[in-house]
């Protein structure tokens, strides 16, 4: 894996609150990334810093090599779009336009495209625009800039399914023709997993998860049966989450089956399911603390 | 999952493009010879990552069940439906008569029994197709 981010040793404090703790992740160049995990896990810091928008504590940033901080010729090769972008006193049109001069690969045709499936007013504003409008004029740079890192924290704040599964198709499309290293911030792992490659998961300023999405979907197992059947299977497996009604249990285990795990299924004592990958990654967001590192596939 | 077009998330998304792609070419969907959707057309379908479809066509490539013409495209080898036939006989037994086997059992059905309620569906199949 050729990383186009590198990150070392991250450590921000901020009023005397770690907000990233010792972060240490490679973002895989040319793949999609989900950046995941609870509000305050640290994920809009650690792009900040990756964007050269705030200073790490401690510790160090490189994208393509060099760091991005005051260095023009890495910001122009990256787009960062945030939640809560705020623009000068602009009219929708001075922002692409801005953003036309500012992003070397910009696509103005695409901007227009982009324009019109969100239905976004040239002329507006950009302080009148609602919520959704504002994260949609977001989106169209994001993705209209074609820059090589494409950075979205949780671009869709405000914008209903419809929108949202447009700038999925409009993303999907265009990554598959410009491709392009993307690191994503969402809580929408349910509608936004099959975009992803990877997995990055947070929880309180630290890495719980780094793996190959695909790897993940399939890695857990949830154990149903009989009581003791349920407890005899899972003795020799971590078990994530128990519960029981009556002389019925269901477990989930992360251990990898093996071919003698399937054969007291397949008798029909117990029942075996595949954890999907957004449960996959609630389990994680609980259990972090204590399962650092074994969680990962 | 809605979002990408009847693909779930119990199990990795290439290898579920690549069962899709085996069973349509299994039902005659794509005949051998015929051009096989792009990564990229899969992965708009789909709505997954064009990697991962990429991944899935791969699969097929390297059991030889595609074959890429360069410059064109991939498509489906010859003699793949005939392989994947054969493939889908050999798991029979494990996906159908085993469960059917079990349940039965379950239900207090004996082999005698399981064995006659399979021949009158047989039976009744064949009739209604006739």
């Amino acid at each position: 894996m050729t990383p186009a981010i590198s990150v070392t040793g991250l450590t921000r404090r901020y009023r005397g609150q770690l907000t990233l703790d010792q972060v240490s992740v490679d973002i895989e160049a040319g793949a999609t990334t989900g950046l995941l995990g609870r509000n305050g896990a640290g994920k809009t810091t650690l792009m900040r810093i990756i964007a050269g928008q705030e200073f790490a504590s401690a510790g160090s940033v490189r994208v393509f090599g060099a760091s991005p901080a005051e260095n023009d010729r890495v910001l122009r090769r990256m787009v960062f779009v945030r939640e809560d972008q705020v623009y000068p006193e602009f009219r929708v049109g001075d922002a692409l336009r801005a953003a036309s001069l500012f992003y070397p690969d910009w696509s103005g045709e695409f901007a227009d495209s982009l324009m019109a499936d969100f239905a976004l007013p040239r002329n507006r504003a950009v302080k009148k625009l609602s919520r959704g409008m504002r994260s949609a004029l977001g989106i169209v740079i994001g993705l209209a800039a074609r820059a090589q890192v494409t950075m979205l924290d949780e671009p869709y704040a405000g914008l209903d399914a419809v929108a949202r599964h447009v700038f999925y198709d409009r993303l999907l499309a265009d990554y598959a023709e410009h491709p392009r290293t993307v690191l994503l911030s969402t809580h929408l792992v349910d509608e936004a997993a099959g975009l992803l490659e990877r997995v990055v998961m947070m929880d309180r300023g630290r890495i719980v998860l780094d793996a190959a999405a695909d790897d993940l979907r399939g890695a857990a197992t949830r154990v149903s049966g009989p009581v003791l059947a349920v407890q005899e299977f899972t003795a020799r497996h971590e078990v994530w989450d128990r519960r029981r009604m009556g002389s019925q249990e269901s477990a989930v285990i992360v251990s990898p089956l093996g071919e003698a795990d399937r054969a007291p299924a397949r008798t029909g004592r117990l029942t075996l399911e595949p954890v999907s990958l957004q449960e996959l990654v609630r389990y994680a967001a609980c259990l972090a603390p204590d399962t650092q590192g074994s969680a990962t596939a | 999952m809605p979002e990408m077009a009847g693909l779930d998330e119990g199990a990795p998304l290439f290898v579920q493009v690549a069962e899709r792609l085996s069973a349509e070419i299994a039902d005659g969907g794509l005949a051998e010879g015929e051009r096989v959707p792009s990564s990229n057309e899969l992965a708009a379908y789909y709505r997954i990552n064009p990697a991962t479809a990429a991944k899935g066509i791969s699969v097929l490539t390297d059991e030889g069940l595609l074959e890429k013409h360069r410059g064109i495209g991939m498509f489906v080898a010859a003699g793949a439906r005939q392989r994947l036939l054969e493939r889908r006989r050999r798991q029979f037994t494990e996906r159908y008569i085993e469960p059917m086997a079990a349940e039965a059992a379950r239900l207090g059905i004996g082999t005698e029994e399981l064995a006659d309620l399979i021949r009158q569906a047989g039976q009744a199949r064949e009739g209604a197709t006739a």
